[in-house]
């Protein structure tokens, strides 16, 4: 594919960069605002390995895998994604890789689809690899295509980590040339690296200890670190922000400026900026950081050092243009002008959604009921907990709904029912319910399958229709029963749960039916325009 | 050339479909572009919003600063009155008058359209009436974007070819409907603009457009809007 221009997500932009700098395989959970890099992949080259996996920890293995057997991949998620992932992606580090290993990782500042903002900066620095963090569409397609030349130098995962308004921001990306998918001739890896029994894995993390220096090196004198020393005042900023600097100082601010886009940080560049300016802002998008690594306990000497841990920015939330004008300028913030009428909007289940029904019927099942816990997990679902149903008390992260029930009856509690969807179940809940059905915890399971994954746009599940009964009984459970979330259902179904609550041991209700917005191989259902 | 545009309505509405059009244009007449959106959550019937900023010299933020929006275009009335804070001096508001109550406290759609016509420059009138007499009631998303083309300020040949070719695969009436949703919004939006010049009320100027034929609608036989 020749070189060429064109309007893209910095989603894309990431999966493109990947695609061009040679992979054969990417791998993902879907997640918002990570969602569109695999989709970005599946669309544009569908002769690659492209297919969602159950979960990210398998997502990365997989990755992992590919790259062992020497080809390169990519792998994606958003940043809660990476707590499930941590495990393989910290051993990763000490392992190394063969081929080049790219994780990307989209963070939600502001928590706009998500249980919190937590900074993936901090997981690259806690294992030890380079980490690359653009500021938009174009930087996202050449840090990646830069993080595979990375990886295979240094032989490390190396992590992308963007946020939302970069995630979901559109703007032009110039491609260049594709680099054709290796043939990695590093010859079989060495068993003695790759299985980390102590022995091995203290010599690997020395290893790994030595080559921070270079790193660092490596990373100081390239082109991701930009520094302009002008003004006495400095702005040091990360990410995103970048972009906000420049609206409110136009291109070429008078101020100094240094620009961190890779790290570990490029310490000879922050002595010299440091040793230049009299005070220091520090713009970054997410969490302080750079700023807490810099201030330490007593702050640099002698510098004026300002930034999210002394109110000139909220510690929380995203930045805005706006926030950063007043923080750089010192102009008043404008009043946030909203009509005296306007009112929130929330997402809320659709007309026609099957979870309406099973939250109804489990509702009307539990109102005589009044201890009744009813712990929930993440999906469209989710959404039970507002009115009318408020049958959702709980939740926690992925498949937490199994095992906080399970917890909960061992102190004593009843009723105690759980809902979980179908992906969320294969995600995480097998485990826990594993562990429910081996001591017949007295509780209800109630796994709500509409045959997808819809919070993120429908894309596919792995445990649906008679294979999530399969499963379902494959892991023991003997009290299984199917539902058929209608209206026309509504006594009988709340007869069921009724039924599930009082028996003595384990029960699971499978509460089955297709979504309303479910895509089927050739059938696109009209009800709106465009996936939005 | 500088438009700094953000698109509101209730998730499922279409505004994405508004913002691939309007991106095209500014593409093929060579201008630079930035968009921010909304995905994930806002898919079930919650607020969405769109930034998008064009402008002939390089665009830094992909959000556009409160108090810089030229233009708020909206497909829900409470979600074009949500952003209204957003605009600059001499901005205005193009928006669909019907509301989405999908929310148990929607304000009475009276007063909503009262405080929202109270702004300076706001063309507000039923288009998914006027979606419906195009040929669908999807299509609020196009009337209200041929509404808001001339403020945008491209040539309407343009946006006629954008619009066209959104949907490639959906055939052929689909694509008429598109273009004729696309035709009605500008002309309504012209007829709403002259009843406010010459001293109608907003609800009297709702009135008149809610009154308009599909043959009032049409553009005059070779006419090409200004």
């Amino acid at each position: 594919m020749k070189p060429s221009t064109t309007l893209g997500l910095g989603d894309e932009a990431i999966a493109w960069g990947a695609m061009d700098a040679g992979i054969s395989g990417a791998f993902s959970y879907p997640g918002t605002p990570a969602t569109e890099i695999l989709e970005a992949v599946q669309s544009e080259a569908p002769h690659l390995w492209s297919s969602w996996s159950a979960n990210e920890k398998v997502a990365y293995e997989e990755a992992l895998g590919m790259s062992y057997a020497g080809c390169r991949a990519l792998v994606a998620m958003k940043h809660v994604g990476l707590n499930v992932a941590a495990d393989p992606f910290i051993n990763s580090a000490i392992t190394g890789v063969n081929a080049g290993l790219v994780l990307a990782v989209a963070d939600d500042p502001g928590m706009n689809s998500s249980q919190n903002e937590q900074d993936s900066r901090f997981y690259a620095d806690f294992a030890k690899v380079p980490c690359f963090e653009p500021s938009d569409a174009q930087e996202a397609y050449d840090m990646t295509r830069a993080a595979f030349d990375l990886s295979e130098r240094f032989r490390l995962p190396v992590m992308v980590r963007i946020t939302t308004r970069t995630a979901h921001g559109r703007s032009k990306v110039k491609r260049e040339k594709i680099r054709i998918p290796n043939h990695w001739t590093h010859g079989h890896p060495d068993p003695m690296d790759w299985t980390l029994v102590p022995t091995n894995a203290r010599r690997r993390y020395e290893h790994l200890l030595s080559i921070q220096e270079p790193i660092r090196n490596a990373l100081e004198d390239g082109r991701w670190n930009p520094m302009r020393l002008a003004g006495p005042r400095g702005i040091l900023c990360s990410g995103a922000g970048w972009n906000d600097v420049r609206e409110c100082l136009g291109a070429e601010p008078r101020d100094s400026i240094l620009r961190i886009g890779a790290y570990p940080l490029p310490l000879k560049k922050l002595n010299q900026f440091f040793n230049h300016c009299r005070e220091v802002l520090i713009v970054e998008d997410g969490y302080p950081l750079i700023e807490s690594k810099l201030r330490g306990l007593k702050g640099p000497p002698g510098v004026v050092v300002r930034g999210k841990t002394d109110g000139g920015l909220p510690p929380l939330g995203a930045l805005t243009p706006e926030l950063v004008d007043a923080f750089l300028t010192g102009r008043e913030l404008p009043p946030p002008a909203i009509g005296r009428l306007v009112v929130p909007r929330p997402p809320q289940l659709c007309k026609g959604c099957p979870h309406s029904d099973s939250f109804g019927a489990l509702r009307d099942a539990v109102a005589e009921y009044p201890d009744a816990l009813l712990f929930g997990d993440i999906g469209c679902y989710t959404l039970g907990a507002m009115p009318p149903f408020k049958a959702v008390h709980t939740c926690v992260d992925m498949g937490a709904s199994i095992g906080m029930a399970h917890g909960a009856v061992r102190a004593g509690a009843h009723p105690v029912i759980c809902t979980i969807g179908d992906s969320t179940f294969a995600h995480s809940g097998m485990p826990a319910l594993l562990g429910a059905v081996r001591s017949d915890a007295r509780m209800t399971v109630a796994i709500l399958d509409n045959a997808t994954t819809a919070m993120t746009g429908a894309q596919d599940s792995f445990a649906t229709g008679e294979t999530l009964l399969e499963i379902v009984r494959g892991l023991g459970v003997k009290d299984l029963c199917v539902i058929e979330p209608l209206r026309k259902n509504h006594s009988a179904n709340v007869e069921a749960v009724k039924s599930a609550i009082e028996h003595p041991g384990l029960s699971v209700i499978v509460a089955r039916r297709e979504c309303i917005h479910y895509r089927r191989a050739g059938c696109e259902l009209p009800l709106r325009q465009e996936g939005e | 050339m500088d438009r700094n545009i953000v698109l509101a309505g209730v998730g499922g509405q279409g505004i994405l479909t508004m913002a691939r059009a309007i991106l095209r244009v500014a593409l093929e007449n060579g201008l630079h572009v930035k968009q921010a959106e909304v995905h994930g959550m806002s898919q079930r019937g919650g607020a969405v919003f769109s930034h998008l900023r064009i402008s002939d010299r390089e665009i830094f933020s992909e959000l556009i600063p409160a108090g810089n929006a030229n233009l708020i275009l909206a497909v829900e009335p409470l979600e074009a009155l949500r952003y209204a804070g957003m605009l600059c001096t001499g901005g205005i508001i193009v928006t669909n008058s019907r509301p989405i109550v999908n929310i148990e406290d929607y304000p009475a759609i009276e007063g909503l359209l009262d405080e929202l016509t109270q702004l300076p420059d706001v063309v507000a009138f039923d288009m998914d009436r006027l979606a419906r007499v195009a040929g669908s009631t999807l299509a609020s998303n196009l009337v209200a974007l041929g509404a808001a083309s001339s403020a945008i300020g491209f040539k309407w040949a343009d946006m006629v070819d954008a619009v066209g070719g959104l949907f490639p695969t959906k055939g052929e009436r689909v694509r008429e409907t598109n273009l004729r949703a696309l035709r009605f919004g500008r002309k309504a939006a012209e007829i709403y603009a002259n009843a406010i010049r010459i001293g109608k009320t907003p609800v009297e100027a709702r009135a008149e457009i809610d009154g308009l034929s599909e043959a009032d609608l049409e553009l005059a036989e070779g006419a090409v809007p200004t």
